[in-house]
C-alpha cells in the first residue's frame, strides 16, 4: 500500500519504508561513513556523494513520477534524511533543503510549464536546487527583507542581497523571495525562479562554519539580475504567504535531520558504553551513565513520534503548521541535549576527530536554528494554541 | 535470455546468533534477515547478462513467507519476476536442491546463478546439487565471466589463483565477490517492484538426507595479547603468529 493511502495511523513501519530505510542505511555506511570526515575538515561540497544519492532518486523523493520525481510520501521522505544524517547530518540537510524548499516550492505554486522546465532536472539531481529567502538584516523576521524585484517590460529587475543560502554556490536553481510591492511591506513580496547563469547574479562568500561543514552555505547578491515574468512563481505579492506554507513542510525535514543526528549519537554511545572499561568494569554498568542512556533513548522515541505523526498528517494533506514545529523544535532540541551527553559518554575521546559524536556535537547546533529557531518555532505554536 | 537467480534470505552479518531451545536450530526472534550477499552479486550478475543480451531475471526462493522481503528487494533491484516456493517445514541442502529443481526443469532456463555459499549453513552445495539433478555443466566461484554465442568463459578463484574455464549454455553458476558490485535498488525501482509480481507455489515433498543433531556456538574469542609496542616486538609477534597461533 502506498503511504499516501493510508488513513490511519500505525506505529508499525511500512513495507516501503522498511525498503527505502535499508537503502539508505545501507547507501550511507558504505558510500558515506567513510569520506565524510574529509569533506568536513576541508569544507568541500561532496558532489559525488550528491551525484550518486541522485541517481537512487533521493534528490526528488516526495514528487510524483510524472515530474521524474520518485513519487513516495512523507514518512519516506522522513526515513530517509534520518538514514542519511545519521551518516552525515549536512547530506541530510542537502536532500531536505533541495525537496522541501527550492523543489517543493516551485512544484507546490508554480505552473505547469514551470514545473515541466525545472522539476525533471532537479528531481534527477541534474540540478541542485536553493531557496533564498533569509538576508543580512532580516532572519527571524523574514518579512522585513530588502531585495527587490521590480519589473521592467518583460523582466523582473532584482537587487539585494540574501544571506546563508544552502546550496548557494553549488546550485543551478534558487527560488528568491523578493519585493514586488514595497508599499505592502511583507504582503508585497513575490517569489521568483531564477537560473543561477543569469547575469547579475553573484555567488558572494562561503561561509566558514561550526558545522554542517560539507553543507554549502553562502550568501548571494542580485545586481539587476533580469529574470523573464514568467518566471514569477503564482501570483505577485503571494510570495511570503508561499513561503510559509512551504517552511510547514520544510519543517518536518529538519525534525528528521536533527532525528539522525539524535539516532546517531544515541547509536555510537551505547556502543561505546559497553566496551570502554573504567573501574573495572564497562562504564555502562554505572547508573549515572544507564540514566543517561535511557533519557536520550526516550527523547529520541518522543521526537519520533512527533516527526512521524507531522510526517503523517502531511500525507493526508492537513494542516500541519502546529505539529511540524512542535516535531521541529522538540526534535531539534532533544538533539542538541543528546550530542552533548554523547561526547560526555565518550569522555575525552569524544572531543577528537576520531570519534563520529565530535561531529555531530557540532553539526547538530544548526538545527535548532536553520528554518526558523526554536524560539520562533515557540512562537508558531503559540499562535496556532491561541489563534492570534 | 531467460536467467534464473536463486536467492536465500539470511540472518543479517551482525545478527547475534543465539541456539533455539531445541539445540538444533536457532533462535529467530529478533533477527533481521537479508539477501544473501553473495547472491546479491548473482543478481547483479543476472541483470547485467539481461541488460546486454535483452530477455528477463527471475529470483527464486524457497522459506516461508518472510522470505518475501528478498524477493522484493531483487524485484526492486530489476528482476522481472520473482516465484517463492513456499514451505518451512525443516529442510538440508539436498531437499532443498531437489524443490528447486523440480521448479527450474519447468521454467527451462539458459543460465542458473546461484550465490558461491549461503552464510546462514555455508554448505555450498545447492549450486552443484541442482546442476546434477538437472543435468547441467556448472561452473563455482566464478570471479570473471563472458558469454557470447552460447559459449561461456569463466574464471573461478582457486587456492592461490585464478582458473579459467568453458562451458556452454545453458549453465549452473556459483558467484563469488569480485565478479560485480551489485547496485542499490533505486527508490524508482523500490516503487517499480510493488506493481511486479511474487508468484506462490507450494512445495509439498521434503526428501531430506541429512538430521541436525545439535548446534552450538563457536567458543569465545580469547582477549588480544600486546607483545610490546617497540619495533623489536615484531620479531617476537612473527615468531608467536608462527610458532603459536600456526597462521603464517
Ligand atoms: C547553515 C545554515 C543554512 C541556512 N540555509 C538557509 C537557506 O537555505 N535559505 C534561507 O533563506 N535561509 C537559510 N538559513 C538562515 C536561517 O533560516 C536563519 O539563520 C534563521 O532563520 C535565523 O535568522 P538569523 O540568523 O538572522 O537570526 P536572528 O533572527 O537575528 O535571531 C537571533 C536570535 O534572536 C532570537 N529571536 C529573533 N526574533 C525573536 C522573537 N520575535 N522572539 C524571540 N526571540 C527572537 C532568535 O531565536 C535567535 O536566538 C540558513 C542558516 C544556516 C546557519
Ligand atoms: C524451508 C526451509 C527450512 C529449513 N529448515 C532448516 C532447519 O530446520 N534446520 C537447519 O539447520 N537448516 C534448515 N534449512 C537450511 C537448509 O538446511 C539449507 O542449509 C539452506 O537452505 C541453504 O543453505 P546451504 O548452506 O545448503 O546453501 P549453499 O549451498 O551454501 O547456498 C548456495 C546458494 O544456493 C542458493 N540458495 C540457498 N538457499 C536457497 C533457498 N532457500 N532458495 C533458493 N536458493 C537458495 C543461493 O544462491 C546460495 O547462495 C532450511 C531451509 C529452508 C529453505
Amino acid at each position: 500500500m502506498n503511504s499516501t493511502e493510508q488513513t490511519i495511523p500505525t506505529f508499525e513501519i511500512t513495507e516501503n519504508q522498511k525498503m527505502v530505510q535499508q537503502l539508505a542505511r545501507d547507501f550511507a555506511e558504505k558510500e558515506i561513513k567513510p569520506v565524510i570526515m574529509k569533506y568536513d575538515e576541508s569544507q568541500e561540497f561532496p558532489l559525488d556523494i550528491v551525484r550518486k544519492m541522485s541517481e537512487l532518486g533521493f534528490m526528488g523523493i516526495i514528487f510524483p513520477e510524472e515530474y521524474g520525481g520518485a513519487g513516495f510520501g512523507y514518512l519516506e521522505y522522513v526515513t530517509i534524511i534520518e538514514e542519511i544524517s545519521k551518516a552525515d547530518p549536512s547530506m541530510g540537510l542537502t536532500i531536505a533543503a533541495h525537496n522541501s524548499l527550492c523543489t517543493n516550492h516551485i512544484y507546490t505554486f508554480g505552473n505547469e510549464q514551470q514545473k515541466k522546465k525545472y522539476l525533471p532536472d532537479l528531481c534527477s539531481g541534474k540540478k541542485i536546487g536553493a531557496w533564498a529567502l533569509t538576508e543580512p538584516t532580516s532572519g527571524s523576521d523574514a518579512g522585513s527583507m530588502r531585495t527587490t524585484a521590480m519589473r521592467d517590460g518583460n523582466y523582473y529587475i532584482l537587487n539585494g542581497s540574501k544571506n546563508f543560502i544552502t546550496h548557494g554556490s553549488v546550485g543551478k536553481v534558487t527560488v528568491v523571495l523578493a519585493i514586488t510591492d514595497k508599499s505592502k511591506g511583507k504582503k508585497g513580496i513575490s517569489a521568483f525562479i531564477v537560473d543561477n547563469d543569469t547575469p547579475g547574479f553573484i555567488v558572494n562568500k562561503k561561509e566558514n562554519k561550526l558545522g554542517m561543514r560539507s553543507s554549502d552555505t553562502t550568501a548571494l547578491a542580485f545586481d539587476n539580475c533580469a529574470v523573464p515574468i514568467e518566471n514569477l512563481i503564482g501570483e505577485e505579492c503571494k510570495g511570503f504567504h508561499q513561503a510559509l506554507t512551504i517552511l510547514d513542510g520544510g519543517r518536518i525535514s529538519i525534525a528528521a535531520n536533527a532525528l539522525g543526528i539524535a539516532q546517531g549519537a544515541f547509536d555510537a554511545s551505547l556502543k561505546y558504553s559497553k566496551e570502554r572499561q573504567q573501574f573495572g568494569k564497562p562504564i555502562s554498568e554505572f547508573q549515572a551513565i544507564q540514566w543517561k542512556l535511557s533519557e536520550m533513548a526516550t527523547q529520541i522515541e518522543a521526537a519520533r513520534l512527533l516527526t512521524y505523526r507531522a510526517a503523517f498528517l502531511k500525507n493526508k494533506g492537513d494542516e500541519i503548521i502546529k505539529e511540524s514545529s512542535m516535531a521541529k523544535y522538540y526534535a531539534s532540541e532533544v538533539a542538541v541535549m543528546v550530542t552533548n551527553e554523547a561526547v560526555q559518554i565518550h569522555g575525552g575521546y569524544g572531543f577528537t576527530k576520531d570519534f563520529i559524536v565530535e561531529k555531530f556535537y557540532r553539526d547538530v547546533k544548526l538545527v535548532t536554528i536553520g528554518e526558523g529557531t526554536s524560539e520562533i518555532q515557540k512562537l508558531v505554536i503559540s499562535r496556532e494554541l491561541l489563534r492570534i | 535470455m531467460k536467467i534464473v537467480v536463486c536467492v536465500n534470505h539470511v540472518p543479517d552479518t551482525e545478527a547475534r546468533i543465539k541456539i533455539g531451545a531445541d539445540g538444533k536450530g536457532i533462535d529467530k526472534s529478533g533477527i533481521t534477515y537479508i539477501l544473501n550477499p553473495y547472491d546479491e552479486i548473482a543478481v547483479e550478475q543476472g541483470l547485467r547478462l539481461k541488460e546486454k543480451f535483452g530477455g528477463e531475471v527471475i529470483a527464486i526462493s524457497l522459506g516461508g513467507e518472510s522470505n518475501k522481503e528478498t524477493l522484493r528487494k531483487t524485484l526492486a533491484m530489476g528482476a522481472d519476476k520473482a516465484i517463492l516456493l513456499k514451505d518451512e517445514s525443516d529442510r538440508d541442502s539436498f531437499s532443498v536442491a531437489k524443490a528447486l529443481s523440480d521448479n527450474l526443469k519447468e521454467i527451462n532456463s539458459d543460465i542458473i546463478l546461484f550465490g558461491k555459499q549461503s552464510i546462514d549453513f555455508d554448505n555450498s552445495q545447492l549450486p552443484g546439487l541442482v546442476a546434477e539433478m538437472l543435468n547441467l555443466p556448472s561452473v563455482s566461484v566464478v570471479v570473471k565471466l563472458e558469454i557470447e554465442n552460447n559459449q561461456v568463459v569463466c574464471e573461478r578463484e582457486i587456492e592461490g589463483g585464478h582458473e579459467k574455464v568453458e562451458s556452454r549454455l545453458p549453465v549452473v553458476l556459483s558467484v563469488q565477490k569480485g565478479l560485480c558490485e551489485p547496485r542499490y535498488p533505486s527508490l524508482k525501482g523500490i516503487m517499480a517492484a510493488k506493481t511486479k509480481l511474487i508468484e506462490e507455489k507450494p512445495v509439498i515433498s521434503n526428501s531430506k538426507k541429512v538430521e541436525i543433531v545439535s548446534l552450538r556456538l563457536p567458543a569465545s574469542k580469547g582477549t588480544g595479547k600486546i607483545v610490546g609496542t617497540e619495533p623489536t616486538a615484531a620479531k617476537e609477534l612473527v615468531r608467536l603468529l608462527h610458532e603459536e597461533a600456526k597462521i603464517i
